[in-house]
This record gives C-alpha cells, structure tokens and sequence, in this order.
C-alpha cells in the first residue's frame, strides 16, 4: 500500500490548479479517496467521525450485491446450456465461464459510460467525485436481461445518471433510485427488448432444442398457468434478469447488509410482510385465477421481488427517513408490488413500479410521520399542564 | 405616431420571445400542448402556425377594441375573440390539411385554452396599439413556434426514425431486419417530451446565466 500512497502524493502537485494536468483534478482526488480515508476533517462545529464513509459504505454494498451478481453468472451460463440442449456434456466452470463473459460486458459499459458522465460533471462543476455511482454501476447490469444490447444498457445509464442524480443535485439527491429507472427506462423506451420470451436466455447463436419456450415463471403465471418449481426458483435457476433469480443468494446479501447496518432490515421485512398480505387478499378472492390462486411464498422467489426488497427498497437516498416511516413505505411497496404484477396484465413485473412509485411519495410519508410525533407530543403536554 | 414602422422597440417585441422572453422556455406558458402534438415534425409545425396566427389576430383585434371593452367584462369578450379565431382556424386546417387536422384532433380546439393567448391579450394588447401588438403575437407565436419544432425534431427522429414523414433511419437498421437499432418508445410518449423542454431550458440557462434564479 505504500508504493499507492507515495504515487498520488508524487502526483499530487501536478494535478493542483492552474498545474499542468488541472482537468485531471477530480479524478485524482476520486480516486485516491477510493483507497485511502482522506485525512481532511470538518472545518467547523463538532462532528463525530467514525470510518466507515460513504465510499466504504458502498463497497459493503458491492460486497453484499456479489453473491447475487456470481449467482447469476453461473444461471446465465445454465440457461444458455439447458435451451440449446448441452447441459449434460458441460462442467461447472464451462457453465460460470460462459456467463461471466456474457455478463462481463454489460457491467464493463454501465460503469465506463456512468463513471465516465460522473467525471465529468464532477470537473465540470469543481467539486469532488461522488461515490454513488459504485452501487449504482453494479445495480444496473444486474436488474437487466442478458440478451439487452449494449447500446441500450449505454443510454439508461446515460440517462439515469443525468437526469436522476446529476439534476437534481447529485449523491444523495436524487429523489429515485437511479438503477431502477434506468431499468424503467429501457422498460419504456425498448418494450421488445425488455420483455417476451425471448430476452432472458443468452443463447449465443445457437439454435434452442425443441420444446424450449424461454418464459419466465412469472411470464407463465401471468398467462394463466403457473408453474413454479419451487427449489429451482429458490436457488435461481430459472430465467430472468441478470441478477434477480436467486433468492438464496440475494438472502445471503441480506444478511451482510442488515449486519453490517447499512441497509434497514425494517423495510426489508415490512416489504416481505406487505406482499405476503396482499397475496393473501388475491387469494381469498382468487376463485378460478390461477395467478391470483399463487401463495404469496411463490411471488417472493420468482421475478425481481426479493431483489427489489433486499437491494433497492432499502437505498437509503431515495427511502424514507423516519422509523415509522419506512414500516409504512417498505408495507406499501409489498402490496403493490403484488397488485400491479397479478391484478395488471400490461406489467408482467410490479416491483419497480412498486419501488419508484413509493419512492416518489417518501418525502410525503415522513411528513406525517413528522407532524404525528409533533401532534402526539404536544398532547401530551397539554395534559400535563 | 412619430415612432418607424420597425424601431428598436418595435424589433425588440419581435425577438424577445425567440429569447430571453421566450413563452415556454421562461414564461412556462403552454407547456401542454408542447407535449401533446409534438411526437412528429409536421403536426407540431402547423400546431405553431396556428398558434401565431391566432394570437397575432386576437392581439390586433383586442388592441382596436381596448378603448371600448369595459374592464369588467373584458376576458369573457377575450374568449368570444379568440373562439372565433381557433374555429376559423380549425376550419381552414379541415378544409386543406385535412391528415394533420385529424392528428392534432382536440388540441386545435384547446388553443383556446393555451396560456399564452389570454397572456398576450392581458399584459399586451389591451395597452398597446394595434401595429405592436400583432408584432408581439407573431413574436410569442413564432416563441412558442420555434421550441415545439426543436421537440418535434428530437422526438420524431428518434421515437420514429424519421422527420416530416420521411425515413431517416435505414429500414435495414432495425432489430427486427437484423440490424442493431431500435426507436425509442419513450420519445412518443408525454415524459420524455417534458425532459426534452426541460433540456431545453438547462441549456438556455447555463448559457444566458443572467436567466438563472438565485
């Protein structure tokens, strides 16, 4: 580490300004600050500083995001050998081998092109590199189909990052979750590549076996029939997007977040608690609708459910603030999420509208949130007095 | 009377909307139907012109009546103006653009409605006279003109791939020939002409910082 250090100290003069390299400023400082806690403190009042900044806070994020991330790797390589009818004569490394190079690219794009628009902004406006892009960069690949051509990956990344953080302010501004409307973006703008059968399952040019069809469970059960195998969805061995299939591995991810504090395991539960309710409503009044027939444990392990709860409900910008409050916003994203995907047949997947739509009402549920404590207090003072 | 025809001022009306004044861009006014007939290039032109021809009209009309209009009663005689005008309008595109008549369907009918007449008639025409103030209506008109073919530019090429109804990108280009591109969905779609006009103004105002608000 000491050769790493001495090399941005030898560079720093250079990168000073009115130096030689001025316009290299932010980079400098961005990354030097990605491997060392920089030593400059608050220059007025009392803070209290612990290590843990918003750059390590984002690599515990990354972290947490990699079993999820290898997990769909391996089941990308999968069902590219299960659809042209190879599985039996490969191995486990020829499997993950093939999807981490399918899935390589595709982060490769979202982090040049969002780093590459966050450089440049943060030079643009004199002031330092923003970390947020690190969760962002690693969430976008993840909530997209494999076969999604770069280009498009390329401009919702574009897209999100300019008009979600870089308008609004940047870190920690935007009012919703940068990944997701990228995702929602290429939703909109390119439906064909987006949804259909034909989108999740890299088969890299070659010709699928007959009877293969390439739906996904949730596509299956919105056409009437379906038909879940519970272990397969459970561990993530069925189509979907890159990273949402596993729900081992994203419990794993859980985990890691809820110990290490960084995500709130009360929006995490309350989602979970939210979909489960509503499921049971659709139940009751399923009659001879086989999706609204499905037991609520099934819409946890199929689609972008747990992903969403685990990963995307809980970033802390574009939640809620309160304690109450994000009972309430994780409850409410649950049940629609439930909602849009069984009740609304134009969605085949409700979780990110679920999320972006609660996002956009977060700052209202901490409002009352707010204004309930300040009632409820004020009560209490009246009777006193 | 002493005042030319075209003097500094005079000029001035003209320009300022294509501008620093300019009815979408500062004002915010008629941002609705900026959205609605702006998916292609050829609607959102004649949507523009028929804009500039009403507000220029009813300016010149209030302007000759503003001595006789009493103030109580002015908008209501505003609106008579101004429907008279739209439907003569609404007419004539039926009479001879009769394909692009049908596409802007309703949004013809609610110039009426559009902000940025009765805006005209209020601060302008019922103070000035007649000569300057058909010089502000073809002025807001050609305002509002010039920022809803800006957005029909964008979003016909790239929501369609093409620009007044003529292919601009190669048909062997598209996914479903084996090519590569594919249109995007959202430019037809309201949003992304919102974001568009908001693009808009980021540019007019981080080049014209005098038009920022601290």
């Amino acid at each position: 580490m000491k050769f790493i250090q001495k090399f941005f100290e030898n560079t720093k003069p250079h990168v000073q300004k009115g130096a030689k390299y001025q316009w290299l400023h932010s980079v400098h400082d961005g990354m030097f600050t990605l491997f060392f806690v920089p030593k400059h403190t608050s220059g007025s009042g009392s803070h209290i500083h612990d290590f843990i900044d918003l750059k390590r806070t984002m690599g515990l994020v990354v972290f947490a995001l990699v079993p999820a991330l290898l997990m769909g790797m391996y089941n990308t390589g999968y069902q590219h050998f299960a659809a042209v009818g190879e599985l039996s004569g490969v191995g486990f490394m020829d499997i993950f081998l093939y999807g981490f190079l399918r899935v390589l690219p595709v982060i490769m794009v979202s982090y040049i092109v969002g780093l590459g628009i966050e450089f440049v902004f943060a030079q643009l406006r004199g002031h330092e590199i923003q970390e947020g892009f690190l969760v962002s960069g690693m969430l976008i690949p993840m909530v997209m189909p494999i076969n999604t051509p770069l280009w498009m990956i390329a401009i919702a990344t574009a897209f999100s990052v300019v008009f979600v953080k870089e308008v609004f302010g940047g870190t920690g501004m935007n009012i919703w979750n940068p990944a997701l409307v990228a995702r929602a973006f290429v939703f909109f703008a390119y439906p064909s590549q987006m949804s259909g059968d034909s989108v999740w399952v890299s088969l890299g040019g070659k010709q699928a076996i007959d009877g293969f069809s390439g739906a996904t469970p949730m596509a299956e059960a919105a056409a009437g029939h379906p038909n879940i195998d519970i272990w397969n969805s459970f561990i993530g061995l069925i189509p979907g997007s890159i990273g949402e299939t596993s729900t081992l591995a994203i419990l794993i991810g859980a985990a890691i977040l809820v110990i290490t504090g960084i995500g709130s395991w009360k929006i995490i539960v309350s989602t979970f608690a939210g979909g489960a309710v509503m499921g049971l409503i659709l139940n009751y009044f399923a009659g001879d609708n086989a999706y609204m027939a499905l037991p609520f444990w099934e819409h946890f392990i199929i689609g972008g459910f747990a992903f969403g709860a685990v990963f995307m409900a809980t970033d802390p910008v574009s939640g809620t603030q309160t304690e109450r409050g994000k009972w309430i916003y994780g409850f409410l994203i649950g049940i629609l999420a439930i909602l849009i995907r069984v009740v609304n047949p134009a969605y085949p997947e409700g979780m990110m509208l679920a999320i972006l739509l609660m996002n956009t009402f977060a700052p209202l549920v901490d409002h009352y949130v707010v204004e309930g404590s300040i009632k409820k207090r004020l009560k209490r003072i009246k009777v006193k007095a | 009377m002493s005042e030319g025809l075209f003097s500094k001022k005079n000029i001035g009306l003209l320009s300022g909307p294509l501008g620093t004044n300019n009815p979408i861009t500062i004002q915010v006014l008629g941002i609705c139907s900026a959205l609605a007939v702006t998916a292609q290039l050829k609607p959102a032109f004649v949507m523009a012109l028929s804009v500039t021809v009403v507000v220029a009209a009813a300016n010149v009309i209030i302007s000759m009546l503003r001595n006789t209009i009493p103030n109580r009663i002015r908008i209501i005689v505003q609106l008579v103006v101004i429907a008279a005008l739209v439907i003569i309008v609404d007419q004539f595109l039926k009479a001879f653009v009769y394909d692009v008549s049908k596409q802007l369907s309703v949004f013809v009918g609610l110039i009426i409605t559009n902000c940025i007449l009765m805006g005209r008639l209020e601060a302008f025409a019922l103070a000035n006279k007649p000569w300057p103030s058909f010089l502000d209506g073809i002025g807001n008109g050609a305002g509002y003109g010039i920022i809803l073919i800006i957005i029909g530019f964008f979003r016909e090429l790239l929501g369609s791939g093409s620009l007044w109804g003529y292919r601009i990108v190669p048909e062997s280009w598209y996914i479903a020939n084996g090519g590569f591109y594919s249109n995007n969905g959202m430019m037809i779609l309201p949003p992304m002409a919102l974001i568009t006009v908001g693009v808009i103004i980021w540019i007019q105002r981080s080049r014209d910082t005098k038009l920022q608000e601290k």
